[in-house]
């Protein structure tokens, strides 16, 4: 059974040490929120789950391959605290770029991901001219195109209004309920069901 | 991209353009002291206008996370880094190679050097791009660190700058430049085999 294992991950940044042997396991349709006040680590523990960062030591495994693995990364999506859109480009073409960075997808639907997010006609609206909101909702589009198992969200809420909210919160319980995992971090209260927690 | 913020290329060509135009006027419009100097001018400003765009290479992708989307992409990042840097040498070298004519006239070269000119920019600016691309990848979390990649990637370009501006001087008097040739070409397959992998592997540690 596909398994995300992370298993007695420490990391210390400078002279600090963020955290100590954090184990956990997370099976299909389980989804974990990270909380703890800022600067506890949630942002790191997302980064080397995701192969950003490299941890002090630990080890960290889905479904038998290790994070450093083609398929773990095809396995996996992050969106870390930005919207990685580039302001030059307009919504569809940032997330014709990003689709081809995360997924191996050959003809993704963009315009329905846009629809889904509520950017009906901003298909070609540069994204500078986006608000922090739109912008982060041409991220969070990625949810409705990925088919990767494991999502790794980092304050995926910020900057959305409730609709918003509603609108990620339904797209994560869908994806719990087709067996993928979630791990995200967030200071609000979120509704999604079979929510674990760990706090740092 | 860069057509829809055009100062991003036309910054660092207009540097090129107008800094070369200067000379004539500030040493001598003397046309042989102008052919004597032209190779090095020409060359040192080339250098500078690269080292000034790439500042820009990995920065803005840096700043607004798209990098972080490409380290932890199934793709290959090498091949992604040197699609940005080709994009770069397509957009800074090749306008230099393009203008190049132009302003040795100006500076009174021959036909026969300028043409040498430029095929020393035809190898060597691939070169600037690939190396740059290093320095661009080492310094990218560091705020303002135009000076720090001035100095890391300065030395790294002092050989291409001595073969390329001797490959030039010497055809104007007339002597071999295929030793010169061969270096450039050294210089530009090295770079070619390994930048990439360098930059990706810079980035990642970087990006820690």
């Amino acid at each position: 059974m596909s398994k995300l294992t992370v298993n007695n991950l420490s990391c210390q940044r400078g002279y600090n040490l963020l955290f100590e042997n954090l184990s956990f396991n997370l099976s299909p349709g389980e989804v974990l929120r990270i909380s703890g006040p800022n600067g506890s680590g949630k942002t790191s523990l997302l980064k080397i789950i995701s192969g950003l960062n490299s941890p002090e030591s630990g080890s960290i495994t889905y479904n038998q391959s290790e994070v450093s693995s083609e398929k773990y990364q095809l396995e996996t999506l992050y969106l870390g605290h930005y919207a990685p859109l580039s302001s030059e480009l307009s919504c569809i073409e940032n997330l014709e770029y990003l689709t081809n960075l995360s997924t191996d997808i050959a003809f993704p639907n963009l315009h329905k991901a846009l629809q889904a997010v509520g950017l009906t006609n901003y298909e070609n609206e540069l994204a500078g001219n986006l608000s922090a909101g739109q912008k982060r909702r041409v991220a969070l589009s990625l949810l409705f195109i990925s088919q990767s198992k494991v999502w790794l969200l980092d304050e995926p809420f910020t900057s959305l209004d409730s609709d918003g909210i509603k609108i990620i919160e339904s797209q994560i319980e869908k994806h719990r309920l087709e067996g993928g995992v979630c791990i995200l971090t967030t200071h609000q209260d979120c509704n999604i069901k079979n929510l674990k927690e760990i706090s740092l | 991209m860069a057509f829809r913020n055009p100062s991003s290329f036309l910054n660092p060509l207009m540097f090129f353009v107008i800094s070369i135009s200067l000379f004539p006027i500030a040493i001598s419009p003397d046309a042989e002291t102008l052919s004597n100097l032209a190779p090095g001018i020409i060359w040192v400003i080339t250098m500078l206008s690269v080292l000034l765009s790439l500042n820009s290479l990995f920065h803005y992708d840096y700043d607004n996370g798209v990098l972080e989307q490409a380290v932890t992409s199934h793709q290959s990042l090498s091949l992604i880094l040197f699609a940005k840097t080709t994009a770069h040498w397509i957009l800074t070298g090749l306008p230099i190679i393009l203008l190049s004519p132009l302003l040795g006239m100006a500076l009174f070269l021959e036909p026969n050097s300028i043409y040498i000119l430029m095929l020393t920019l035809c190898l060597a600016t691939p070169c600037l791009s690939l190396i740059g691309s290093i320095g661009a990848s080492l310094v990218v979390s560091i705020k303002n660190s135009g000076m720090l990649l001035s100095l890391l990637i300065l030395p790294l370009y002092i050989p291409i700058l001595i073969f390329a501006t001797s490959a030039v001087s010497q055809s104007q008097f007339g002597l071999p430049i295929n030793g010169q040739f061969y270096f450039l070409g050294f210089i530009l397959i090295v770079s070619l085999m390994t930048a990439s992998f360098v930059s990706a592997l810079a980035l990642k540690i970087s990006m820690e």
